[in-house]
């Protein structure tokens, strides 16, 4: 009976990540071009090592992956204000969560507008009197990124802050009780009590960022900039998507998402570990 | 009385203020866009927009496209989510009540494969599939937003069928319920907000998904809304309230949602974390 419970799930499992993954690492060493390929070995490894817009992608990618520390702090700190439920605490988390339930494509293109030349971003600094800092933000090579990366942070930032939120309400009360007996101060709380028991969920909200920034991000890039200019701000995603309808490349594009799944596979290995314990106890 | 704030009380206040208003500008500037004609953007792209129009919305309604991609996303929404909630629930059930070999690596499986990236995942799909004949139809991108809302989502409902009252079980096996008839009869009618929470954060997820959509619903007569408004910006390229005015529609029904039932999508994005 468990087994018949099962079946339909396990069918989709198998039908959608099964074979593809499956049928990517075998065409990865297939002709690139051909339908029905003969196997080339390494070959198509070999071109994606040697092209310098796949290294350009990766290493967007891991630029990328530095924007995470940033974006959990920022969102401790935000979570760790309004716990203090300071007046209107309730409207501001409202407010900083509604990005995260905005659809990527949505702010992108909106945020392509407000970074124009005239946009909110250049107005600002030229009405603060810092006209000279204004900038093409998503047409220059080198600020491409760092543009695109604010505003990942600005969408993710409230799912931070909403986890950490929903984990502090749960601390119990006395740890926090005890601790004023004891005299500590606003800061000592935060330090002995509030960080330590978010532990658990701070690691789990880097992981998924960490996966985010290194095999989500392409709905981001596609929607702002495409991967312009030239490759600037190309990403691996947009890589695989361009060799696989595009250039019509199957085995280029195989190759890369067999590297990214591997990549991707370090961080899978991470999250086991985190939620190890959990899958084994059934009881709460 | 009023007290007077304090200082860190007056920082803390004008940080979150600040951070408030950069976070819902977007979607206001979005909203103020739309309302102004073309003109009137040019002229003042910050302003209020007075008078405001709604000529915007109408020439795109006029247009014709997002009338059919909103109903192409609706149907591809909820064919998906109703499927994945029905399939999950079965598998839920099982992990969470029965036991059975391999259930521990079930759902350890489970866990990985909620992080493994799409974009790996639709070239061979693609490939797999246009043979069937099933690109540019709506049952092949059901039958992938399925495949890839199951792990979530059996991950959720188990967590949550796990928090039912065991002695309700034992009841029901001693009066001779079978295990189908538990599953329908206890399980089912007291996991109510655990299907609401769920459901919301599938539709969430499926309204808003681009690469997949952008894959293999090409033709544009079967485009979703989300891929839809992407052309949008090529399209209209020099009348911005318009391609504002298509966003808006775009981000209006989550928005709704999320106005009238903000705890569910608060409990299901939190669901993974935090027990």
């Amino acid at each position: 009976m468990p087994y018949l419970l099962v079946a339909p799930a396990v069918a989709f499992i198998v039908l959608i990540y099964g074979y593809p993954i499956v049928r990517v690492f075998i065409d990865s060493f297939l002709s690139p071009t051909a339908a029905r390929g003969t196997s080339v070995g390494l070959a198509n490894y070999g071109f994606v090592i040697d092209d310098p817009v796949f290294w350009k992608s990766a290493g967007n990618n891991v630029f990328l992956l530095f924007g995470v520390p940033i974006m959990t702090v920022v969102a401790l700190i935000v979570a760790v204000i309004l716990f203090d439920q300071i007046r209107g605490w309730r409207l501001y988390r409202t407010l900083v969560f509604t990005p995260y339930i905005l659809a990527i494509p949505v702010i992108g293109v909106t945020f392509v507008y407000l970074y124009g030349y005239n946009g909110i971003v250049n107005e600002i600094l030229r009405a603060i009197g810092l006209g000279g800092l204004a900038q093409d933000w998503l047409g220059d090579p080198h600020l491409v990124m760092p543009s695109i990366l604010s505003v990942i942070i600005y969408r993710e930032l409230g799912f931070g802050v909403m986890l950490f939120l929903a984990r502090m309400a749960s601390i119990r009360e006395e740890l926090y009780e005890a601790a004023m007996i004891d005299g500590a101060d606003w800061w000592a709380r935060l330090r002995y009590i509030t960080v330590p028991q978010l532990r658990t969920v701070i690691s789990f909200f880097v992981v998924i960022e960490l996966i985010t920034m290194l095999s989500w991000v392409f709905s981001y890039v596609y929607s702002m900039t495409g991967g312009g200019p030239a490759f600037a701000s190309s990403v691996l995603e947009l890589y695989i998507w361009k060799y696989a309808f595009a250039y019509r490349a199957i085995g280029i594009a195989s190759a890369v998402a067999v590297l990214l799944l591997v990549a991707t596979s370090v961080f899978i290995v991470v999250q086991l570990l985190i939620r190890g314990d959990e899958t084994d106890t059934g009881e709460e | 009385m009023r007290r007077f704030l304090s200082p860190s009380a007056l920082f803390k206040q004008v940080l979150m203020l600040s951070m408030a208003v950069a976070a819902i500008y977007p979607v206001y500037y979005m909203m103020e866009t739309s309302l102004k004609t073309r003109q009137a953007w040019t002229q003042d792209q910050f302003g209020l927009p007075l008078p405001p129009t709604l000529d915007n919305y109408a020439a795109l309604l006029e247009d014709g496209r997002i009338p059919i991609w909103f109903m192409n996303s609706v149907i591809v929404t909820t064919a998906s989510v109703v499927v994945a909630t029905i399939v999950s629930t079965l598998a839920a059930y099982a992990i969470a009540r029965l036991s059975f070999r391999g259930r521990t690596f079930l759902l350890r499986l489970l866990v990985a494969l909620m992080v493994i990236p799409p974009a790996v995942l639709i070239l061979p799909l693609f490939l797999g599939m246009q043979p069937l004949g099933l690109t540019n139809s709506y049952l092949g991108v059901v039958l992938i937003y399925v495949g890839m809302l199951i792990p979530f989502s059996v991950y959720m409902l188990s967590s949550f069928f796990r928090t039912l009252p065991g002695e309700l079980f034992e009841a029901a096996r001693i009066d001779g319920a079978s295990t189908l008839r538990m599953l329908w009869s206890i399980v089912v009618p007291l996991s109510g907000p655990g299907f609401v929470t769920l459901i919301v954060v599938n539709a969430m997820w499926v309204w808003n998904e681009l690469l997949i959509a952008l894959v293999f619903l090409q033709d544009d007569k079967r485009r979703t809304l989300m891929a839809g408004l992407t052309t949008l910006r090529s399209r209209f390229a020099v009348n911005e309230p318009l391609v504002m005015a298509g966003m808006f529609l775009g981000a209006l029904p989550i928005l709704l949602l999320f106005l009238f039932g903000q705890r569910y999508f608060v409990r299901g994005l939190v669901a993974g974390a935090v027990k």
